[in-house]
């Protein structure tokens, strides 16, 4: 198996550096040059450049379909989901360059994703119905069901994790056995393949913090209905 | 056989029967989403943009199993553990 976090490339003050390391910083590297060439001569009225106008148009994009699956305001949810989107994305576009190490093959990308979204759920719940509404989200329909709600927590962001490194890693290991196989012309159709898979998976990715982050929503409208029916 | 044999053989197989069992009961399954996905949105063009994105999600969901299956085979033909301790065992 290609394991990218056995690979050292250097040390830096003899803490080893891996590929996944590596391809990370070349990912990020991108897409902050990307953000500031749009960046460059931006301006409210006149003539936008063409960068400019392609990044507007992704970020609307993200921005309708959030509001879309969470019927609330985009903006508190762009940022992270935003960002887990454009990272996947551009890993993926850039996996079509033969010697690229794709960061998300590795459990450990992966899992430092599953991470933030595990600690997002409590934040945005606390944040969207305060914590005495967030911990009720836990003993909903029965109190007894409290171990298994905490618990699918921590399952489904693991989910999350194995899935999006198994599609990637698999992707990576049928292109390098095709190339042993076959180095000409079959490769290519797999590639295309792994490409759309990946977005699929970017997607995916997105669309499920998407529900996990945003399943508290803001304070109910009929919540005072709730109270008097209960008490 | 020797014990190196028989965990050799009884690791590939097994990493064969999980990926086969995994990948055709998840191949099913997502068969299933995909064709209903198609039919809904066949009656119902209009919301054909939420049907998709649910129909990929569910997909997704139900690719889960195939991706453990996948999973557990690679650590099965690549990471044995019980070859490394027959391993460890032998050079004693």
């Amino acid at each position: 198996m290609e394991n990218y976090d056995t690979q050292i490339v250097f040390t830096i003050f003899s803490v080893p550096i891996n590929w996944t390391i590596v391809s990370t910083w070349i990912v990020m590297a991108v897409l902050v040059l990307l953000a500031l060439l749009a960046k460059k001569g931006i301006s409210a009225n006149g003539k936008t450049s063409r960068v400019q106008t392609a990044m507007e148009a992704i970020v609307l994009g993200m921005r309708d379909q959030i509001k879309e699956m969470s019927n609330d305001d985009p903006i508190k949810y762009l940022p992270l989901v935003g960002t887990f989107f454009l990272f996947i994305a551009m890993a993926n576009i850039l996996s079509i360059f033969p010697w690229f190490k794709i960061p998300t093959s590795s459990l450990s990308t992966t899992g430092a994703f599953a991470f933030a979204v595990l600690l997002a759920i409590p934040y945005y719940g606390i944040k969207n119905a305060g914590i005495k509404g967030y911990l009720k989200k836990y003993t909903e329909p029965t109190i007894f069901l409290l171990p298994m709600n905490v618990l699918s927590d921590f399952t489904s962001t693991l989910a999350m994790a194995i899935r999006l490194f198994g599609n990637m890693c698999s992707g990576v290991i049928i292109g390098s056995i095709l190339m042993l196989l076959v180095p000409f012309i079959l490769p290519l159709p797999m590639t295309i393949l792994g490409l759309f898979s990946g977005f699929i998976q970017a997607y995916i990715f997105s669309v499920l913090t998407i529900i996990f982050v945003s399943a508290v929503s803001p304070v109910q409208k009929d919540e005072t209905l709730i109270n008097v029916r209960n008490s | 056989m020797d014990m190196m044999a028989i965990i050799g053989a009884a690791s590939a197989f097994s990493a064969a029967i999980c990926i086969a069992i995994g990948g055709f009961a998840s191949c099913v399954g997502e068969g299933y989403a995909a064709a209903n996905g198609l039919s809904a949105m066949a009656q119902q063009p209009d919301e054909a943009g939420t049907i998709s994105r649910t129909t990929f999600v569910c997909m997704a969901i139900c690719e889960t199993g195939a991706i453990y299956c996948f999973v557990v085979a690679m650590i099965l033909i690549f990471a044995n553990p019980f070859w490394t301790q027959a391993v460890s065992l032998a050079a004693k």
